[in-house]
């Protein structure tokens, strides 16, 4: 058996690039410098759209728009939706942890294509930038993160164009990520190493790579098209010129509905790394799950439109999509029980990545339940575009993947600075966003169920006390952003020392020391064919052992 | 089982070296395919779209323009050879030819130009301007997505081309990478050209 990495070409430049903290502002080849790249700038932006969420909370206090003008609400709202997915959720629960991840699982030393990865990277704060300026120079966007045409057309065209401008640059970004992920899972595992040896983190990075592959680019060119409705007045969505806001709406759900799966598959795949490690027991289902997020990648790309039931879609394609929305809930369904599976019976630390893992599990199943409840036509006609919706994904988008954020910062900031986080703090940290997540968007089933419709400043007086409550709730979110701030920031100056490998995982990038040496080992790869083989003592042993040894033979 | 085996130590590092070297072009070529899946599926939003536009929004009658064949015809057929000519260019490369190779490359590169040219032609021919309808809005955007194409692919066989000619270039029998990933990509917009001519001028 021989060694096949691609030859290390960055080394000469190795030397060339800055020490200690500066690696993170320069263009660095290396994926975990990259990794943590995407997470710290994915955090700066999650902290802008989390001020915008406050803004928009602050409006609703209230029934009249008292605090922010209408154009500013919308400008604003639009900013924030825009920020959260394509600045924020995306690039971490792929960029981040997939670059700082995937090379150790496959038994790598860096990703497939080292400056592709950097390139997309450095695509991100140029497009955060520009979006958000936008807002002070012109005025941002106004029309959604959704951008449908015709108000994509009709409000003023500068934010607009600055708008699909900064989502090309990120959806080029996301393309690239994509395709080195592909690459890196299937061309640079480490020989001996079987595809059904490789942590579920993987999997779910392989079938997010090929929704991205598949899906982003049918957005870049769909709103390349709506760029040409609004510079050269060309009608292809335009209705007074003959065209056909429909098929925007078809185009653009083709690639958001898999991008939802974009923001939470990855999800799935952390957890999954978290669960078995911190219950001490194998994950439940192996091949259950590869199999489930296959099959969601697949039924992902033919779901897309039960976002238009209410869009004049014909009995058919209600027919349909109602169906394929149901049956992805079988392959969802089957992590969910999976998870609950591994935890049942195991020796159970109650950290902090294992409470903000839990609470994923309950916020995500409450989320999918409304989920296959919007999937039904004469449901949905009710509540379509009211708060309800707005419950639903953010039971998914925040209770699922910023849930899993944290709870995977708690489970690998060990590895990543070889410093421990106060658990009691991260402990305080997840009771307070828990309860403030779940103060914030509960109330909105009711306020939906009720006909408050999303997306607007003002709203009918019945309904002021049940947003004030989702604001409080609201508050307690965004307080709650200050416990872990500290954390982080007591644990980098004064923090313990982790060691190694504090929680005595037996996944790749644990057997390796924290902070990890630039190409991952020091000696060889080793390889790990059972990735999750807790509670068999003897071999967890063995297996750190060799790493020790491996070390010494250096 | 979970074991940790250190991998046998390769004794000729060279030797080593030139497999993973090998290797390397292989991933290269790979994450090429990759990105061509994600470009296909740009042009097949756009078919969609189009395809979707003629079956639900029908044009006024005074508004439907007949496309004229001849010039079409011929760019399909410029753009075929030209497929068949960088491939030429390629067994010459693998036959140590290089002379050979580069001819042959020039000659593609000047059947994309005259492509381009003879599509400038249709479109100053063309009765309609982009805006003229949604017809017009769409044949302009795939046809000049397309044209798009064709321009970075000609530039990108001349680039070939002068790393070909150049001694010291990073072309040669045994790393012909650039060469080979120019070729593909090349037949990727013949094909897509191919799709193209079928249902935006035959169907
Ligand atoms: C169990 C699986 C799921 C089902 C059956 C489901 C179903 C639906 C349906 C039918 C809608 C349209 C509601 C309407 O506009 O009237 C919707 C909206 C939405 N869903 Fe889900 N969903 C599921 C999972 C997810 C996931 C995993 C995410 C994100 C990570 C997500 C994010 C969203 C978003 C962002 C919207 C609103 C889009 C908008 O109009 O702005 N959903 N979902
Ligand atoms: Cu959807």
């Amino acid at each position: 058996m021989t060694l096949s990495f691609p030859p290390s070409e960055k080394k000469p430049l190795e030397g060339l690039q800055p020490k200690g903290w500066l690696r993170y502002l320069s263009f660095s080849l290396d994926h975990k410098v990259i990794g943590l790249q995407y997470l710290i700038c994915g955090f700066i932006f999650y902290l802008i759209g989390g001020a915008l969420a406050g803004a928009i909370r602050i409006e609703l206090t209230s029934p009249l728009s008292d605090f922010l003008e209408r154009d500013v609400y919308n400008q604003v709202l639009t900013l924030h939706g825009t920020i959260m997915i394509f600045l924020w959720i995306v690039p971490v629960v792929n960029g981040a942890f997939g670059n700082y991840l995937i090379p150790f699982y496959v038994g790598a030393r860096d990703m497939a294509f080292p400056r592709l990865n950097a390139v997309a990277f450095w695509l991100i704060p140029p497009a955060g930038l520009m979006l958000i300026t936008s807002y002070f120079i012109n005025g941002a966007a106004q029309s959604g993160w959704t951008a449908y045409p015709p108000l994509s057309i009709t409000t003023p065209a500068a934010g607009q164009i600055i708008w699909i401008l900064s989502v090309l640059l990120l959806g080029g970004s996301s393309i690239f990520g994509g395709i080195n992920f592909i690459a890196t899972i299937l061309k640079l595992r480490r020989p001996g190493l079987k595809l059904m040896q490789l942590p579920m983190y993987c999997w779910a990075m392989l079938g997010t790579s090929i929704l991205v592959v598949l899906s982003t680019p049918v957005l870049a060119g769909t709103l390349i098209l709506l760029s040409f409705d609004i510079v050269a007045h060309t009608g292809f969505f335009n209705p007074e010129l003959g065209g056909n806001v429909i098929v925007y709406q078809h185009l653009f759900w083709f690639y958001s509905h898999p991008a939802v799966y974009i923001m939470v598959l990855p999800a799935f795949g952390l957890v999954s790394e978290i669960l078995p490690v911190h219950c001490r027991k194998p994950l439940f289902g192996y091949i259950t799950m590869v199999y489930s997020i296959m099959g969601i990648v697949v039924l992902g790309l033919v779901v897309w439109a039960h976002h238009m039931f209410t869009s004049g879609t014909p009995p058919w394609m209600r027919l349909f999509f109602t169906i394929a929305t149901a049956f992805i809930a079988v392959p969802t369904g089957i992590k969910f029980f999976n998870w609950v599976a591994t935890l049942w019976g195991g020796k159970i630390s109650l950290n902090s990545a294992i409470l903000f893992s839990c609470g994923f599990i309950i916020n995500f199943v409450l989320g999918g339940i409304t989920g296959v409840a919007l999937a039904q036509v004469p449901f949905d006609i009710h509540v379509h575009d009211t708060y309800f919706v707005v419950a639903h994904f953010h039971y998914i988008v925040y209770g699922g993947s910023v849930f899993v954020i944290f709870s995977s910062i708690y489970h690998w900031f060990p590895k990543f600075t070889g410093k421990l986080l106060n658990e009691n703090l991260g402990r305080f940290h997840f009771l307070i966003t828990f309860i403030g997540f779940n103060l914030c968007f509960a109330p909105q089933h009711w306020l939906g169920l009720n006909g408050m419709p999303r997306r607007v400043a003002e709203y009918d007086p019945q309904f002021t006390f049940v947003n004030q409550l989702s604001s409080i709730g609201a508050l307690l979110m965004a307080l709650s952003t200050l416990p872990f701030l500290w954390n982080v920031l007591q644990s980098l100056l004064k923090g313990p020392k982790s060691g190694d490998n504090p929680w005595k995982a037996l996944t790749p990038e644990w057997l390796t020391s924290s902070p990890p040496p630039v190409e991952n080992w020091l000696g060889e790869a080793p390889l790990v064919t059972e990735p999750y083989g807790y509670g068999k003592k003897k071999k967890i042993v063995l297996a750190i052992k060799s790493e020790k040894e491996d070390k010494e033979n250096i | 089982m979970t074991t940790t085996t250190p991998l046998e130590k390769d004794s000729s590092p060279s030797s080593e070296e030139k497999k993973s070297d090998t290797e390397h072009s292989d991933h290269r070529m790979f994450g090429l395919v990759t990105f061509l899946v994600a470009d296909g599926m740009t042009f097949a939003g756009f078919f969609a779209a189009y395809l979707t536009f003629k079956a639900v929004n029908p044009l006024l009658p005074d508004a439907i323009y007949e496309l004229e064949l001849p010039l079409p015809t011929l760019n399909t057929i410029l753009l075929l050879v030209s497929s068949a000519t960088f491939h030429r260019a390629g067994k010459a490369l693998q036959n140590k030819d290089s002379n050979l190779c580069q001819k042959w490359l020039l000659v593609t590169a000047a059947l994309g130009l005259a492509f381009l040219t003879s599509q400038m032609i249709e479109y100053f021919t063309l009765p309609f301007g982009l805006t003229d309808n949604l017809f017009a809005s769409t044949f302009y955007a795939l046809t000049g997505f397309h044209g798009l194409h064709v321009t970075l692919g000609s530039i990108l066989i001349l680039i070939v081309w002068w790393q070909a000619r150049s001694p010291k270039g990073s072309l040669s029998h045994d790393n012909s990478f650039l060469l080979e990933a120019a070729e593909l990509y090349w037949h990727f917009v013949d094909g897509i050209w191919v799709v193209l001519f079928i249902i935006l001028y035959l169907l």
